[in-house]
């Protein structure tokens, strides 16, 4: 059944019935706070923003925010020719290209392992949410100190293994910085993902394990050909709640080295809040941050459709 | 049901179930050594060569934390903050849910014009990141005196909380079977009093999840929340720990105190929703 027609097709002739004049509008007046509040608080804003970054507005020089036609792309073009843009761009597409792919083959394989498991799948699923206690900035705290060259967990086990006794600084080398922030946004992630992956898994039907079993298909073949598709509407809601969530990293960045040292880890979305509000350049900041939104917006797109997709064929 | 087990299935499972537990491990001990961090005392943490297993229980972090161990003068304002957090996230998820499960009800028993596009406009609004928020609200709020209040932070958090919620309430309506609204109304329910007196009851497991999520959500929010809040006397738990971070030494132990103290609504969270959890979020998968 496909999701549409699962809605209620309400004929007119039944709301005449009812008798009451707001009946027609009684959709209207549900979805009107909702639409109002949202309005207000991101519509407005993000429209206010889209003015801004064609203004050189700054804070501290008055009547900046003046629009004037003939400059209004400076933001857009001083900001592709600043290198510290570009490289927050590449480190942001490299972070989510490296982490959503990683995130999701280690999801799938571990709901398989999960979904095999005879003993104790209470507790393990218990055991699996626990990352998902941490807010994203507990995560950043908690992979600053690991990841710190001094004091951190992972040198100190490092040397304790004997591996090495070097007291590496994992937050201020290339590429290690960006290295410990993937490690640090997958192992927030990783759990959302599986525990999806898993329902998925689970909720097939077993005749069609049968049948393969009958025609002696291997167990990767019957991953292959039954679980991997039959889980493509499971993978689409994951990677949906997954892209909003993109812009989440900027908490674990922001802990753990706020892009720094030397832009090293910067990402756009610290580079919005350093340029922006500390450094009070708004014009500047608001052109950056309508690209973060697009940037959220094709991912959410994107993902929102193919969820769509699988929807109606499963 | 007799199943004989061959000794290689036996092994197989066996193999299985314990490579399982080695990952979960592995996931969960960063996890632990945060939560057993908190509750050593400071000699221990600073060792060197580190003492890898716990030897003494103190509970000395979490007095500095809340000033009552009388060496430790200059601290955070850790209760200002908790109560911020309270306050602002207790209101804003109560406005949200309600506003959102409104709407949820709609889009789960209605067919309208724009229906579709209401529900992706909706879902667009939240793939806004908190940076692209944060300035422009930033800018109205000074303008309307709202920067630094809880009231205007709670606003946001309730707009922002909205359409997750109503993608969670759309998919709990749509379980409810549409054959009990539609006695309602032919035992003479309007609209409204079928949805608060036959939907919304029936909806019950659904709105705690949609609260709790809700909840977490404001409770955890870090870059809005650092952008409006600029002193004790609105700034919410997290932008507060990150000022705790900033201080001249890193008080390691400290920290892990208090994230103690942040997760204890999440930890609430996991166990009352283990179950719902899962079908919450995946309904529309299963029901097709």
């Amino acid at each position: 059944m496909s999701s549409v027609s699962l809605t209620a097709d309400v004929p007119v002739r039944q709301s005449a019935r009812s008798g009451q004049i707001g009946t027609r509008w009684f959709p209207f007046f549900m979805l009107l706070p909702s639409f109002v509040l949202i309005l207000i608080v991101t519509g407005f804003p993000l429209l206010y923003s889209l003015y801004v970054s064609f203004t050189p507005y700054e804070l501290l020089r008055p009547g900046s925010d003046a629009f004037r036609p003939e400059i209004m792309f400076r933001n857009y073009e001083r900001l592709f020719a600043d290198p510290v843009f570009r490289r927050a761009l590449g480190n942001t597409i490299v972070f989510l290209f490296v982490t959503v792919n990683l995130e999701y083959i280690m999801a799938l394989g571990l709901s398989q392992l999960l979904a095999r498991v005879t003993r104790g799948q209470g507790l393990m699923r218990t055991l699996l949410m626990i990352p998902m206690m941490f807010a994203p900035v507990l995560v950043g705290f908690q992979f600053r100190w690991f990841f710190n060259g001094e004091v951190g967990l992972v040198n100190n086990a490092l040397s304790a293994l004997g591996v090495t006794q070097e007291k590496i600084p994992w937050l201020v080398n290339e590429p290690l910085g960006m290295i410990a922030i993937m490690i640090a946004t997958i192992w927030m992630n990783l759990p959302v993902t599986t525990i999806i992956l898993l329902a998925g898994t689970l909720s097939l039907p077993g005749e069609m394990f049968e049948a393969a079993d009958v025609d002696g298909a291997s167990g990767w073949k019957k991953f292959r050909y039954i679980t991997f598709p039959m889980l493509a509407p499971f993978t689409y809601i994951a990677l949906t709640i997954r892209s909003l969530d993109v812009a989440r990293a900027f908490d674990i960045v922001r802990i753990m080295t706020d892009g720094g040292p030397a832009h090293r880890t910067e990402l756009i979305w610290t580079y919005v809040t350093r340029l922006a509000i500390e450094d009070t350049k708004f014009g500047m900041g608001s052109a950056m941050s309508f690209i973060t939104v697009i940037i959220s917006l094709i991912f959410t797109v994107y993902f929102f459709r193919q969820l769509v997709k699988a929807r109606i064929v499963g | 049901m007799i199943t004989s087990v061959s000794p290689r299935r036996r092994l197989n499972n066996a193999l299985t179930n314990g490579l399982a537990w080695l990952v979960l491990i592995a996931l969960a001990l960063p996890a632990l050594w945060i939560v057993l961090t908190a509750f050593r005392p400071n000699s221990e943490i600073n060792a060197s060569p580190p003492v890898w297993i716990p030897q003494e229980f103190t509970l000395d972090a979490f007095a500095t934390m809340f000033g009552l161990n009388p060496d430790v003068r200059q601290r955070v304002a850790v209760e200002r903050y908790l109560f911020n957090s309270l306050v602002v996230s207790l209101s804003s998820t109560v406005v949200a849910v309600f506003v959102g499960t409104l709407a949820g009800y709609v889009f789960s028993r209605f067919k309208f014009r724009f229906h579709t596009l209401a529900f992706l406009l909706l879902m667009f609004s939240r793939s806004v990141p908190g940076v692209a928020l944060s300035l422009p609200l930033f800018l109205l709020f000074t303008k309307l005196g709202l920067v630094n209040n809880l009231f205007g932070l709670a606003f946001v958090y309730v707009a922002i909380n909205i359409p997750f919620t109503v993608w969670l309430m759309d998919g709990f309506f749509r379980q409810i079977p549409y054959d009990l609204t539609e006695a309602a109304y032919i035992d003479g329910c309007g609209y409204w009093s079928a949805f608060w007196r036959v939907d919304l009851p029936l909806s019950l497991p659904g709105l705690t999840t949609a609260a709790i999520f809700a909840f977490l959500a404001s409770w955890n929010e870090f870059q809005i929340a650092s952008v409006l809040t600029r002193s004790n006397d609105a700034r919410t738990f997290p932008p507060g720990l990150f000022v705790f971070t900033e201080q001249f030494t890193v008080d390691w132990r400290g920290m892990c105190a208090m994230s103690v103290i942040m997760m204890v609504p999440a930890i609430v969270f996991v166990i009352l929703t283990q179950r719902n959890l899962v079908r919450g979020l995946t309904f529309g998968a299963i029901k097709g």
